[in-house]
């Protein structure tokens, strides 16, 4: 199909231009690295408290360093007003949101792996236990976080202050996704069964069929002039 | 002139019913047992809470409107209704810790009304301040308009989302449900405080649309006479 | 030629057209027709428009009044087939720097959907002498490599019309005549070309027609033997 093609087209472009320097990737795992070192100041974890306090270390670094991710994928485009490009050619608006939100998903997913690596070594913590339910509830909430991300960072890069513009917009609208995840992390490390968070994956998952279909037909509205 | 006039009469009636009101609340309700004399916070606080929802609904239909049509009167509408619906939502989240500071000696707690208020303060200052800092003037409509029904479709599940947390990690439950057990005088009083606030809020909204359109009449004489202002 | 617009329908037309920035009107009340084999040069004074004129033509700006009609359909209808058909170039290259100019013409030709890219792709490096560095990053070529690429990607998908809003900038000697003598023979390809330059000797050289712009409006819009040069204030020592 048409725009399957396109969005692969754009999204394998944004995985090149990132490769050859690697500087998103670089200062998202740098930040993150930092968030969850600052946070061995504000508590000593001894086991059960790791258990209590990680989902939501881990989902505020996530939190902070899609941030960053989401306003230099569009920053990056605005360098040579590339955007406009992509603009004035034939191609459906709603495909290059796609593309763009599948590369921001997957830097996004690196970023955390590398995060969750480091943060089992600092709290002695290990995921692989529930890692299968772990993953999914992961790979769920960074898809609804990157949905409404990928959009809210295009519509930032349109105004001044747009580092302060685009967390202004986007954590307010994220909190489901951000009080899925934690809730549905905590169930599945605590090894409880899928039945007592299972309505938090719904969310979850519901969520970000919601806003994915609302941002890929409003995305033209962002694209125009 | 008849605009004039009925946004006047419109005043009026607005005025009259908060008058009305402060009658009922500070003379006719009676005292509530527990609680004493700051209890009639109450009839301030839950009536602001309607015209902030209703507001972000009016911002949605009117982000709806305009990127369907590019309808203008549909976008000013939906600003106008931005701009009240903040300054009530703010008055939700003030008089909310004014009321429950004395009464339940704390300022301040997460549960379930009063973080989805938050929520829906941050939705409106984000659809206010993006409107401001667009670079370019005429797309903070459209951008706008995509933020406004962005965030109108989060408000259900932000809503949800929160109360369902809450009932995994229960807390005691800071104002007693609207309604419930409550005296005739103060459910009249609180009706009628009700009234008095979507008044208020409809002729604000009003206030603030004549606003828009005299600025929009200043900006069409402005593009008429700007290239010979230039040349002199 | 995309398919659905036959060859010889192919106009683009601006119709009472307003753009205003906040209260600052770049354009006002422009009408224009371009049509296939015409050569247009636009020319007038810093901030007369002519970069919006180009930008509105090529469906970048959206017209606070009036209306832009491709093959006597408004455009908004049918965008894809009426952007398949425009080649634009601006002060901005669109180009990513991380990329090489051979991938970054093939993004586009992805985008644009091209059949036998590959093919496309080397002629049009051909056509602006771009075969030796065409493996390099852009953000290592000069600037005026950049705008030859520049120009590469604004031809590769064969469009009727080419909108280029001053794309000599940066370009060497040898190079600009390279481009010019692409411009000049745009009409015969039946295609159109509208551009603007600041070297209006350069310009009148290379079209037939002339649109002078000032603050926005159309001052005039024929052949260039009937300008009224003095009127219109245009000194040929530009």
């Amino acid at each position: 199909m048409q725009t399957l093609r396109i969005v692969w087209t754009i999204f394998a472009k944004d995985m090149r231009v990132e490769w050859r320097h690697r500087e998103t990737l670089a200062s998202m795992c740098v930040f993150s690295l930092l968030v969850v070192f600052l946070f061995n100041f504000a508590f000593e974890p001894t086991g059960e408290e790791s258990l209590r306090l990680l989902p939501g270390l881990l989902w505020i670094a996530f939190a902070f360093s899609g941030v960053l991710g989401f306003n230099r994928s569009f920053a990056a485009e605005r360098e040579n007003a590339c955007l406009e490009a992509m603009a004035i050619s034939p191609v459906d608006p709603g495909a290059i949101y796609l593309g763009k939100m599948l590369a921001n998903l997957v830097f996004l997913a690196i970023t955390e792996a590398f995060v969750i690596f480091t943060a089992s070594v600092w709290y002695n913590f290990s995921f692989l236990p529930s890692l299968g339910r772990f993953g999914l509830i992961t790979f769920l909430g960074t898809l609804g976080y990157a949905t409404v991300g990928t959009i809210f960072g295009a519509v930032s890069a349109n105004t001044r202050m747009r580092e302060v513009m685009l967390p202004v917009l986007q954590f307010p609208v994220a909190v489901p996704v951000f009080i899925g995840a934690i809730e549905a992390t905590t169930g599945a490390l605590r090894g409880e069964p899928f039945s007592t968070y299972a309505s938090w994956v719904n969310l979850l998952a519901g969520f970000s069929i919601v806003f994915l279909v609302l941002s890929y037909l409003l995305f033209e509205y962002v694209l125009e002039e | 002139m008849t605009n004039r006039i009925s946004t006047t009469a419109h005043g009026i009636l607005t005025l009259t019913w908060i008058l009305v009101a402060l009658y009922m609340i500070f003379l006719y309700a009676p005292q509530e047992a527990t609680m004493g004399e700051v209890q009639r916070i109450f009839y301030i606080h839950v009536p602001s809470a309607w015209p902030a929802f209703l507001a972000y609904f009016i911002v949605f239909l009117g982000s709806v409107r305009y990127l369907w049509r590019r309808s203008q009167p549909a976008d000013d509408l939906a600003h106008a209704a931005g701009e009240v619906g903040f300054v009530f939502c703010t008055c939700v989240l003030v008089t909310g810790p004014l009321w429950a500071k004395p009464v339940w000696g704390i300022w301040w707690t997460w549960d379930a009304r009063l973080t989805s208020t938050f929520v829906l303060w941050l939705l409106f200052i984000a659809y206010l301040m993006l409107r401001s800092y667009v670079f370019n003037p005429g797309r903070a409509a459209v951008l706008g308009a995509v933020v406004g029904i962005l965030g109108f479709v989060d408000v259900p599940i932000v809503y949800m989302s929160i109360r369902w947390w809450r009932t995994q990690h229960p807390q005691p439950v800071i104002a007693g449900g609207e309604g419930s057990g409550i005296d005739p005088q103060m459910k009249l009083a609180l009706l009628v405080s009700w009234g008095a606030y979507l008044c208020l809020f409809s002729y604000l909204v009003r206030l603030r649309l004549g606003l828009a359109n005299a600025r929009r009449e200043l900006t069409m004489l402005r593009r008429e006479f700007a290239p010979r202002l230039a040349k002199e | 030629m995309p398919p659905g617009i036959s060859r010889a329908e192919a106009t683009l037309e601006l119709r009472g057209v307003s753009k205003y920035f906040g209260d600052l009107p770049a354009l006002r009340n422009v009408s224009l027709r371009i049509e296939r084999g015409d050569s247009v040069f636009i020319y007038g004074p810093n901030g007369a428009g002519k970069t919006t004129l180009l930008r509105t033509l090529a469906t970048l700006a959206r017209p606070s009044e009036g209306s832009v009609f491709f093959a006597g359909e408004d455009l908004h209808h049918n965008a894809a087939v009426r952007r398949a058909a425009i080649g634009f170039v601006s002060h901005a290259t669109f180009l990513y720097g991380e990329l090489t100019a051979r991938e970054n013409l093939r993004f586009m030709g992805r985008l644009f959907n091209l059949p036998e890219l590959e093919k496309k792709i080397d002629s049009v490096l051909e056509l602006f002498s771009l075969r030796e560095r065409a493996d390099e990053l852009v953000r290592g070529l000069s600037r005026g490599l950049q705008q030859r690429v520049t120009l590469a990607r604004a031809f590769l998908h064969d469009p009727t019309f080419l909108l280029l809003d001053e794309p000599f900038t940066g370009l060497d000697a040898a190079s600009r005549e390279n481009l010019e003598n692409i411009l000049r023979r745009l009409p015969e390809q039946r295609r159109a070309l509208v551009f603007s330059t600041h070297d209006f000797d350069q310009g009148i050289a290379l079209s037939k027609r002339l649109v002078a712009l000032e603050a926005g409006q159309v001052r005039y819009d024929g052949p260039l033997s009937l300008a009224p040069l003095d009127a219109l204030r245009i000194s040929r020592r530009h």
